[in-house]
């Protein structure tokens, strides 16, 4: 993994562990969680907490949308289900499951889907969930989350059996760079600024928070002062943030690992336009699938990185 | 009203059914659209379900947590729902002349969080099972004493969702899990046997583990016997193929399909009752 070296980032552990490991803590003390699991815990990680509760834990077999119903009514009974499988199978297999099971009558039923975004690299498009964001975001009520790291999503993984409510959070497959210590300050619909700056505001999520510290730092080199904002909670988006960095500095690139239409990018835009118009750019997956191969190599392909990041904010400051 | 108080009076429950066909009538009629032929065919089983003691409920308190649970997966039907939550007394009879008005809780199809009594939100078609399962399965987790019936349509059990519940119920050995198929012949678009094969479908439920049987859906007896039956068995889930008709009790709408999401004209609506009698 080559994001985050610029900026000095040590490797940290992947977000799917760290998900996987929040939720058996959390689990040990909460019997209301129960998990859902469609034959992929081992890569979703919520193996961690089946093993200490099997009681508590349901494999109901390669069948998303049984899942998702599954944890619909366990969730009608008070309990607090955990549906986790990858991003691509649980949001595109199950989306009217989803809709219309959990979304449109309110369940309280937490959505984790994991190896999100093309960095899981060999096994290629048909596992990698690069829409999901865009999909979650569209249910009336949901909650979506796209944590950065391993302590920002432990976090999140609390934060999100405490909501109370359908919630969305996006994990990804391999190790990334760790932003944050165990303190970092994670709140549900709250940005986190990594970097203050007044020139440029850099907003980004996930794996993409790394890469937009490293186009701080390359953009500091040159002399622009560069915001990067952590905007882990795509839905609801932090409107004061994003009006604060249209109004302080002279525009924002926005960076995800997602397509173009729908996701982060497209939520920071609509909340641009209604408040503060400001110069925009965008570094995304545009309207592409990608492909296998190494999963460090195809971010560079598809201009997945900081240098792509800083080339977007130098064109918006120097106008 | 709460059920499984009384001995079984079956001349009560027939003439329950008769009035409960017509509540479907006038509200779809009155609402001018609706599914109440997809109603009329599910009549016979929910009045022995609700009314014949075989579910235990206390309408003042509906979200009791073992109170036993009735999932209407096939959401079109939601007048024949209604109709029965307010004999139960979920809902207030004069409510049912609201049916898909715009300030009414009575939606086209069942709205769980405006319509106490609905225990799940459904309409698209296939779901109902998988959330009946996720119920099931509550009761063994907090060791309560519940059973769980959901109702499907012949057509909507194409659905594949369908057969993953079916799967998982068995494997989970939801002995709780009572599903019902409305088998009464008739999709949106025409006959059911046009696009599958309803005379394996007790075969198929067999198949997947389930304990199964065929019934009379319109034999108020046979539904309520096979009910008993069904939650009697401790074995594994349970299935009632009802064998139906879609219109049931009015023969101009038994004799056309094309009624599936129209209410009866109002200048139709006496002659229909008066069949019912």
């Amino acid at each position: 993994m080559t994001l985050g070296t610029r900026a000095g980032l040590e490797m940290g552990k992947a977000t799917r562990d760290a998900f996987g490991r929040a939720l058996q803590e959390i689990g040990a003390s909460n019997d209301k969680i129960i998990v859902v699991d469609g034959d992929v815990a081992n890569s979703t990680r919520a193996e961690w907490f089946g093993k200490d509760n099997p009681e508590r834990f349901f494999n109901v077999g390669i069948a998303e949308s049984n899942l998702i119903g599954v944890a619909a009514g366990l969730a009608a009974c008070g309990k607090v289900p955990v549906a986790a499988s990858f991003a691509a199978f649980l949001l595109c297999n199950a989306y009217d499951q989803i809709r219309m099971s959990i979304a449109f009558p309110k369940m309280n039923v937490k959505l984790v889907g994991s190896h999100a975004g093309i960095s899981i690299g060999e096994d290629g498009p048909s596992q990698m969930g690069i829409e999901d964001v865009s999909l979650a975001c569209s249910l009336p009520g949901m909650v979506v989350m796209v944590p950065a790291d391993e302590q920002s999503t432990r976090k999140a993984t609390q934060q999100m059996i405490e909501h109370v409510g359908p919630t969305y959070l996006r994990v990804g497959r391999g190790d990334v760079p760790a932003v944050y210590d165990e303190n970092v300050d994670f709140q549900i619909g709250k940005a986190i600024t990594v970097r203050d700056g007044g020139d440029v505001t850099l907003i980004a999520n996930g794996l993409m928070v790394s890469a937009a510290l490293d186009a701080a730092e390359e953009l500091a080199a040159d002399g622009i002062s560069a915001r990067v904002l952590d905007m882990h909670t795509v839905k609801p988006i932090d409107q004061a943030a994003i009006t604060s960095a249209a109004t302080e500095t002279k525009g924002i690139v926005v960076a995800e690992e997602h397509l173009h239409n729908g996701g982060l990018g497209s939520v920071v835009a609509s909340t641009v336009t209604s408040t503060v118009p400001c110069k925009m750019a965008f570094v995304d997956l545009d309207d592409k699938f990608a492909y296998s191969g190494d999963g460090d190599a195809l971010l560079q392909e598809f201009g997945l990185t900081g240098e792509k990041i800083a080339e977007e904010a130098r064109k918006i400051v120097q106008g | 009203m709460t059920g499984n108080q009384n001995a079984t009076d079956f001349d009560q429950l027939t003439e329950l059914a008769k009035s409960l066909r017509k509540d479907v009538l006038i509200m779809t009629s009155e609402a001018g659209s609706g599914h109440p032929t997809s109603s009329m065919s599910a009549v016979e089983v929910m009045t022995s379900l609700y009314f014949g003691g075989i579910m235990r409920y206390d309408a003042s308190n509906p979200s009791k947590p073992d109170r036993d649970r009735f999932i209407l997966s096939k959401g079109h039907a939601s007048p024949i729902l209604y109709a029965v939550l307010a004999e139960a007394g979920y809902i207030k009879k004069d409510q049912l002349n609201t049916l898909r008005k715009i300030d009414s809780p009575l939606e086209g199809h069942p709205n769980m969080l405006r319509v106490p009594g609905v225990e799940a939100s459904t309409g698209s078609l296939g779901q109902g099972l998988s959330m009946g399962l996720g119920h099931a399965l509550n009761a063994k987790l907090d060791k309560l004493d519940y059973n769980v019936y959901v109702m499907m349509g012949d057509g909507e059990i194409q659905q594949g969702q369908v057969w993953e519940a079916a799967m998982a119920a068995a494997n989970f050995n939801a002995s709780n899990l009572v599903a019902i198929v409305d088998l009464n012949g008739y999709q949106q678009t025409g006959p059911v046997s046009s696009v599958t094969n309803p005379a394996a479908y007790a075969e198929k439920w067999k198949a997947f583990g389930w304990n199964t049987v065929e019934v009379d859906g319109h034999d108020i007896k046979a539904t309520h016997q096979a009910l008993v039956d069904a939650t009697a068995y401790s074995d594994g889930p349970s299935a009632i193929i009802a064998h139906t008709k879609k219109g049931k009790g009015v023969s101009f709408l038994e004799a056309d399909f094309s009624w599936h999401g129209r209410g009866v004209p109002k200048d139709r609506l006496e002659e229909a009752l008066e069949e019912i009698g």
